[in-house]
């Protein structure tokens, strides 16, 4: 048997699948009599809503029932709940406006549901959709977030009084602000971390069913946590008890964030599907995704740095305004600050921060997680004012970082924003990533290119993240209203195979594949023999699905665990069958022996006589080798590394061309080494997309100007270079596997080390900074804007 | 309604479809041949491309009625009759060029075509170019592209050449 285990590079069990069209996603499935919905959405940004007219669509052909807003009230349909709690500085709750599932009375962002149709055909639908007349007053509307918080802006919600959800802080400002005053250098920078828009590659889909005999609802949904979404729909908004909803997230093609989210299209194709007792189909359309979808990052912050004289960091002092659109979305509340101002220490020493964040509301698709959630605005935002410090100092972009780093043998190191590091070493990173870059060669590549007319930069960034979320009783007393535990059954069948029953959720990620080698490393059991089954709440126990790179981290904890009970029950089973001890059972490889003698049986062995016990010690053991455990991790994790970027930049067109990339990265043990680079080649693509290319952008009045694929740019093969990734490991001390987690390191990393590279190639025109995407027509003007100065001098 | 009649697969197919049938809605709709997505609605995503006569389209930017008397091959259709992946898919696994596998059908066509097209060989730049059409979310790119350069020897029997 080829090995399969921890660290080897296996090929993925689910890639025939994909690779042969026979993926199963959302919109593949088709129930018998289904019936299609279409979404009536306002193409306003803020209005009042006066009248619908619905009785010419109602007579349009296929049409089986339209319904509203009211229609939805009438059934004591309650609103999307959010799912995290934040408290002002004052301790006052936030801001919480209700998030009807279709608008009722007004309309408060493009993209808002007020009507659906349901008829025979998706066309019908559509063309029903059409003819339903309505009578919109539009409002003023506050579009971006320094608009919002302006004197006399328009309410979104008119009992959240300045647009403000939360006014939230974290830290001593007194002692931030004295050790200001103290500070021999302060270094100030304003910046914008842009707004994204997910775009995974397959839109969102539902298919909600009713079974009239048995009153069970069925909900297919492309959703990143299935039992969270049967958990949020059942209990908050459709009132169906979690035992007579199943909800089934089949193979879901990706969702970085954007499928984590309970939506008004899951409880509206669940609750039709009841009304009209037939299945009901929604699949978005492209431009349906850009303006329903929720929308990640969109802060505007200031943050400043305090220096002594020797350059060693005193004090962080950061302003943030954070945008949460028009609702609240499921977890939009935590991002800006639980997932963000924790994470403002970096791999610095850094005594004290104070950090204030403003969530407002603002007449836009609601803002929530997107690839990295909180740790990339935080990490642009540290690693940007870092590069600013050496700037203004003129100290060495490397030398001022190698001194201010968390020394390798400080851990475990309590930072001053809550979180403790359990492990890592930030000078093993950058020393890597440094020698793979060849950054002792750099200023000759600088020269080269200069002599081909063309501006050469490097850019360096340090960065950390927490993931792995995350201790339940942490998080509560943090404001969210789940618990973050997960949750595996181990299934050993008779002849030996095994299933995998995993709360987590594969979009991408390759779960069937490194979940089965944990299996294959601990029960000795082949790949070819482990299946992983995810996605469904009818088959799975519990889980709270996958984000926030937990799957490894705590899914696979709580697998290991599972395990550790198969192995416990065998051993009992092993010493009857071999009339031996307990206490002398060995497991290993797949094979129980009596230590010492060359008595031994097989995994197999075990399970048959688990199923079939014929001699078994049925007095004091259950029949069955089938164990479920529950981990509830005890520290998130967190993954650091170094990420370098060498750019050039076209003088005449402003076009950046990022010529190479690297990231080493430490994400603790690596169980399948393929996997985890193709996870951080991933990240880093959106993360020079969030850094050249992609921008969320609406005009004043509140209209969605980047509502496309023609629009908004989409990072393309000619828009990215090979992407080298290495690692560097130390061990997560706190869960058995001692993973930390990949997925989102790339798009964390990434963007200030493509910003500081600019910054860098840009040096001779006196640039201190450019908020990102750094277009050409940015960066061109900056050139145009500075060439004539340069002359003057 | 109008009759369209073309082979997909190997297999002639006589459907009836509106006017306004998109090629991609004939496949997935009428021949639940759903290995072709749909990405997107302005022809910028690729998840759709099928062979349409031998050549790579958009089947979402193509009525059903423009491909009466075609022969069109779908991802269904691409590995042998054996079920024998073709070189491509074989490459795309070999070098992890797909994770969430929604893009990769589209993908996977873009790519065979692009090498059939190109027997005198292909620079990485070339592939990535040739890939304007068909965006991935998952992968950056790195590996379809090592996968592409990989398949290319392969698919022009010149893997002797390849080491």
């Amino acid at each position: 048997m080829p090995f399969e285990g921890i660290g080897a590079a296996v090929r993925r069990k689910e890639d025939v699948r994909f690779l042969s069209g026979r993926g199963n996603y959302t919109d593949d499935i088709n129930r018998p009599g289904q019936l299609h919905a279409y979404v009536r959405r306002s193409d306003r940004p803020h209005a009042k809503i006066d009248r619908i007219d619905t009785a010419a669509a109602a007579k349009a052909p296929g049409v089986v029932a339209i319904y509203t807003g009211a229609d939805m009230a009438a059934d004591n349909i309650g609103g999307l709940p959010c799912g995290w709690q934040i408290h002002n500085k004052d301790g006052s709750p936030m801001k919480e406006p209700p998030h009807p599932v279709i608008a009722l009375d007004k309309v408060r962002h493009v993209g808002d549901p007020v009507a659906v149709v349901i008829a025979e055909t998706k066309q019908a639908a559509k063309d029903a959709a059409e003819q339903i007349v309505i009578d919109y007053q539009d409002l003023p509307a506050s579009a971006s977030l320094r608009d919002a918080i302006a004197p006399g802006a328009a309410l979104v919600h008119d009992d959240a009084p300045g647009n403000l959800c939360y006014d939230w802080h974290i830290g001593d400002k007194a002692v931030v602000d004295a050790a200001f005053a103290g500070a021999a250098k302060v270094v100030k920078l304003d910046l914008t971390n842009n707004r994204l828009i997910p775009n995974a590659m397959e839109p969102r889909a539902a298919v909600g069913e009713f079974d009239g005999h048995s009153g069970d609802y069925t909900l297919y949904t492309t959703s990143q946590n299935p039992h969270v979404i049967r958990l949020l729909m059942g209990a908050f908004v459709l009132h169906i008890p979690e035992s007579k909803l199943r909800v089934v997230a089949p193979d879901v093609g990706g969702g970085f964030g954007s499928k984590i989210y309970h939506y008004a299209e899951e409880a509206i194709v669940t609750w039709a599907a009841g009304k009209v007792r037939r299945p009901v189909k929604w699949t978005a359309e492209r431009s349906e995704s850009f303006m329903s979808d929720a929308h990640g990052r969109d802060h505007d912050t200031t943050a400043e740095m305090a220096l002594d004289a020797d350059g060693n960091f005193l004090a962080l002092r950061v302003s943030t305004l954070a945008n949460m659109g028009a609702y609240l979305s499921t977890f939009a509340p935590c991002i800006p600050t639980y997932l963000y101002a924790t994470l403002l220490a970096g791999v610095y020493k850094m005594p004290v921060i104070y950090c204030e964040v403003k969530a407002v509301f603002t007449n836009t698709v609601p803002v929530d997680a997107y690839r990295g959630a909180g740790r990339p605005e935080a990490t642009y935002l540290l690693e940007r004012l870092v590069d600013a410090c050496a700037y203004d100092t003129k100290t060495d972009r490397v030398a001022i970082r190698r001194k201010n780093f968390i020394p390798a043998d400080a851990f475990p190191y309590q930072t001053p924003v809550a979180l403790q590091y359990d492990s890592g070493n930030y000078q093993a990173t950058l020393d890597a990533c440094l020698k793979a870059v060849d950054h002792a060669g750099f200023e000759a590549r600088r020269s080269a290119a200069a002599a081909q007319g063309k501006l050469r930069g490097i850019g360096i960034s340090t960065y950390i993240e927490a993931c792995g979320i995350a201790p339940s009783a942490v998080v509560g007393s943090l404001g969210a209203r789940a618990g973050l535990y997960e949750v595996a059954n181990i299934r050993v069948h008779p002849t030996g195979s095994v299933t995998v029953f995993t709360g987590t959720h594969s979009h991408g990620q390759g779960h069937e594949t490194t979940l089965a080698q944990l299996v294959c490393e601990q029960l000795g059991v082949p790949m070819d023999q482990v299946d992983v089954v995810h996605g469904d709440t009818a088959k799975i126990p519990f889980g709270m699905g996958t984000y926030g790179s937990r799957s490894l981290a705590v899914g696979g904890s709580a697998m290991v665990k599972a395990m550790d009970k198969v192995i416990a029950k065998g051993k009992k089973i092993a010493a009857h069958l071999m009339e031996a001890s307990v206490d002398d059972i060995e497991f290993k490889n797949g094979t129980f022996s009596v230590a010492g003698t060359d008595k031994s049986k097989t995994l197999t062995d075990i399970s048959l006589a688990a199923y079939v016990p014929h001699n078994y010690p049925i007095e004091e053991l259950e029949p069955g080798l089938d164990e479920t455990a529950f981990y509830d991790p005890k520290n998130f994790t967190f993954p650091a590394g170094c990420h370098i970027a060498e750019v050039e930049i076209d003088k005449d067109t402003g076009i950046v061309e990022v010529v190479n990339f690297v990231a080493v990265d430490d994400v603790g043990r690596v169980i399948n080494p393929m996997i985890v680079e193709g996870q951080v080649q991933g990240g880093v693509a959106q993360g020079i997309g969030q850094a050249l290319l992609e921008h969320g952008v609406y005009d004043k009045s509140g209209q969605l100007l980047s509502g496309s694929m023609m629009d908004y740019t989409m990072p393309r093969a000619d828009d990215l270079p090979n992407i080298t990734v290495g690692t560097e490991v130390t061990l997560c001390t706190h869960n058995p596997l001692g993973v930390k987690g990949c997925g989102e390191v790339g798009a964390i990393g990434s963007p200030p080390a493509i910003i500081n590279a600019i910054i860098d190639a840009m040096k001779e025109y006196g640039v201190r900074h450019v908020d990102m995407p750094a277009t050409p027509g940015k960066i061109w003007s900056i050139i145009q804007g500075a060439a004539p100065r340069m002359a003057a001098e | 309604m109008p009759q369209v009649t073309l082979t997909v697969n190997g297999k002639q197919h006589t459907v009836e479809v509106e006017g306004r049938t998109l090629l991609v809605e004939l496949l997935r709709e009428k021949l639940g041949l759903t290995g072709t997505h749909v990405g997107c609605d302005t022809s910028q995503c690729g998840a759709c491309v099928v062979h349409v006569d031998g050549v790579s389209a958009k089947s979402c930017t193509m009525l059903a009625l423009q491909a009466d008397g075609t022969s069109v091959l779908t991802i269904e259709g691409l590995a042998a009759a054996d079920g024998t992946l073709h070189p491509m898919q074989e490459m795309f696994r070999e070098h992890h060029a797909l994770q969430c596998g929604f893009c990769t059908p589209g993908m996977v066509m873009a790519a065979v075509d692009l090498v059939n097209a190109h027997p005198e060989g292909m620079t990485e730049k070339q592939i990535r170019q040739g890939l304007e059409g068909n965006l991935c979310r998952c992968t950056g790119y790195h590996n379809i592209v090592k996968a592409i350069a990989a398949a290319w020897p392969l698919m022009h029997n010149k893997a002797a050449a390849a080491e």
